[in-house]
């Protein structure tokens, strides 16, 4: 077994990186509640492990009693002519096809108000063209509503589907990604919410045999986002990249969740999530649970979390955890690490005549390109890096990050 | 026809115990069409004197004067200096992953010019400054001195000296860690810039072997944060014998 750890050749950055053989996390983390039945998961009330980071305030009652029934939203889609995009009954039996089983309130509460069901399959063999994109265009915040995607791609299949969510809403939704035998899919889930959205969502990915799975979360918008992605492996082989780009401006909660079950052999999961935050009570929250059961022998896993903390009084909150429970494996590790602007960057920027807010703005896109070329849909690169230079003119006038570590805590 | 000029500069560094007085007074004149030598042992102050030139945030000036042709340079921020003409090559370049040398460059390039290169003079331009640094056509799509070895990221700083063809060079150390055709191949380099008009340089040294391709006009032994004697080429000479034992008291 080999132990691989964090390579950071960064200045300024607070480091927190282990490999494998580390102490033992009492499992809590992976003690949750998994049921359909909405009362089986008590209401929760922010000192709970999973919601102890969540401003519960902000909720709008998602997570308690709210009615999810507003239909205040507008679905477009713009998909590849070999994909099929269908609106479905929640009867369908592609509903629950990914073995996904609600484990928390708004996640239960979303499966059991959502009336319909988006279906998107990618037919066996069919390699797409085109990425096929669903925008859902929230219309008011006032009503809460529930939702349901499954994409299935299937046998041999190749395809790209984003999901772009924008405008107002209070939005909570499940989405199951169920690959077979041999596809390769990428998933990119965008939320480019306005400043009044919330959105609880969960994605779950179960991983078919010899399968290639790219999913990213990207979050720029919204008051509260908060998304959690569980993956686990139907079959061994399977090929898991997780990513995650997020950019928090101030007073924006954006949370993200992973939780990667290694529960089958010689399968493979990296993991990959960026941050930056600027401004006042700006807070991010990054949990990276990675499980290897006794049956995952010869796997291999990673993950990754960077946070750039651009101005003071933003709070970037990152926990890896790793249990392993089977020492035949090829590889683990994790690392995070959350550090303020480089000031040597930004000085041998400078020092080759470099205004300051160029050179920051080199800085921070060059964080975010890594990550954006790991996606690998060009159709919406552009449109990412876009996104990043409006954030960074939005953070323009804000005085950058003083010499004290930022305000982040890492642990495990 | 600039001039560069230095008058009694003190400088210190914020530390645990408070302030640390480096530079203690240098005072030190380089016009264009010199080069000038500054040689010194570890820790005497030569990259504080290199930095604080070019404003790094790290230091203090506390007394002194630096004039560009009569320009205060220390009101100026560090992007300021480098457009008025000042160039530092950094004996510790810089990494930033995620910019590309390519785009890096034609920003610098933009910003110290006041307007963005013509794009297909720039790529020919770019190309044989590579070419005669023996930088290999690859690295203009690097990440911008990310995983170069110390060689590469030194012959790196010359291709910027080149390209961004500044008033006044301050090479700091440039010579430390170069193989002996590195070497040549950043000398070769720096003397085509001294040959290209009127450019003044400052070269920074703890060694005189650089100064067998690099020759001076006049050589300053910096010792303890201050000029400690100056000559010209033959007081290197005297260095490559004696080392630094007749100014700090043991071999350095
Ligand atoms: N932050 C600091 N705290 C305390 N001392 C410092 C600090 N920064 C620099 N110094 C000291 O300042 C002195 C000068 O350092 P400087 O890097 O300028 O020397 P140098 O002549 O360039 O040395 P070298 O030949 O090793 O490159 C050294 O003694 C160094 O230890
Ligand atoms: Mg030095």
């Amino acid at each position: 077994m080999t132990t691989d750890t964090a390579q950071q050749a960064q200045h300024g950055l607070t480091e927190h990186s282990h490999g494998a053989g580390a102490p033992d996390h009492g499992g809590s983390a992976f003690d949750t509640v998994a049921s359909f039945d909405v009362d089986a998961h008590v209401v929760p009330r922010g000192r709970e492990e999973e919601w102890r980071f969540t401003p519960m305030a902000r909720l709008r009652g998602l997570h308690d009693d709210a009615p999810l029934d507003g239909h205040d939203y507008e679905v477009s889609v713009d998909a590849d002519p070999q994909v099929v995009v269908e609106t479905v009954e929640a009867t369908d039996a592609r509903r629950g096809s990914s073995g996904y089983v609600p484990n928390d309130r708004p996640s239960a509460r979303a499966w059991a108000e959502a009336d319909k069901v988006l279906a998107i399959t990618v037919p066996a063999d069919v390699v797409a063209e085109k990425p096929t994109i669903v925008r859902l265009q929230g219309l008011s915040a006032e009503k809460a509503a529930a939702g349901h995607v499954v994409i299935t791609a299937e046998r041999f299949s190749q395809s790209v589907v984003v999901l772009e969510h924008e405008g107002s809403a209070a939005f909570a939704d499940n989405v199951e990604i169920v690959t077979h035998d041999g596809a390769r899919l990428i998933v990119v889930s965008l939320q480019d919410w306005a400043d009044d959205s919330v959105h609880l969502s969960h994605h779950h990915i179960s991983v078919g045999r010899d399968a290639v799975v790219k999913h990213a979360v990207v979050s720029f918008g919204g008051d509260l986002v908060r998304t959690s992605v569980t993956l686990d492996y139907a079959a061994p082989g399977g090929d898991a990249e997780l990513l995650g780009l997020y950019f928090a401006d101030s007073g924006q909660h954006l949370e993200k969740r992973l939780f990667v079950d290694h529960n089958q052999p010689h399968c493979r999961s990296n993991v990959l999530y960026k941050g930056a935050l600027q401004g006042r009570k700006a807070h991010t929250v990054w949990i990276g649970n990675v499980l290897i059961r006794p049956a995952a022998e010869g796997i291999s896993t990673y993950e990754l979390n960077r946070n750039l903390v651009l101005t003071d009084g933003a709070r970037a909150d990152s926990v890896p955890n790793l249990e392993i429970e089977t020492g035949e494996i090829e590889g683990a590790g994790h690392a995070s690490a959350t550090g303020r602007f480089d000031d040597e960057q930004l000085f041998y920027l400078m020092a080759r005549g470099i205004p300051a807010d160029e050179a920051r703005r080199l800085v921070v896109r060059g964080f975010f390109t890594e990550l954006i070329n790991k996606i690998g849909v060009p159709e919406i690169a552009e449109r990412l890096t876009a996104t990043v230079e409006r954030e960074l003119a939005i953070g323009e006038g804000l005085p950058a990050a003083s010499a004290t570590p930022p305000t982040a805590t890492v642990e495990h | 026809m600039s001039t560069l000029e230095i008058r009694g500069l003190h400088v210190s560094v914020e530390t645990e115990a408070g302030p640390k007085e480096i530079l203690r007074g240098v005072d030190l004149t380089v016009r264009s069409g010199q080069t000038h030598a500054i040689m010194g042992p570890n820790g005497s102050g030569k990259s504080t004197l290199a930095y604080s030139l070019a404003g790094h945030p790290k230091y203090t000036v506390t007394s002194g004067e630096v004039l560009l042709d009569g320009e205060d340079v220390l009101a100026m921020t560090v992007d300021e200096r480098a457009r008025a003409g000042l160039f530092l090559a950094m004996q510790y370049p810089v990494e930033v992953p995620g910019v590309s040398v390519s785009n890096f460059l034609r920003t610098a390039k933009t910003a110290v010019d006041g307007g963005a290169p013509k794009l297909r003079t720039w790529v020919k331009d770019v190309k044989e400054a590579m070419d005669k640094l023996a930088i290999a056509d690859d690295f203009a799509e690097r990440d911008l001195n990310t995983g170069f070895s110390g060689g590469e990221k030194k012959r790196h700083e010359i291709l910027q000296l080149e390209l961004l063809n500044p008033k006044f060079a301050v090479l700091d150390e440039t010579d430390s860690g170069l193989d002996i055709d590195a070497l040549r191949v950043v000398s070769d380099g720096v003397n085509r810039f001294s040959a290209s008009g009127d450019k003044g340089v400052l070269l920074i040294t703890h060694y005189t072997r650089i100064l067998r391709y690099i020759k001076p006009d006049f050589v300053h032994v910096f010792v303890a944060g201050r000029v400690a004697e100056e000559g010209g080429p033959e007081l290197a000479e005297k260095l490559e014998e004696k080392g630094y034992v007749d100014y700090v008291g043991t071999p350095a």
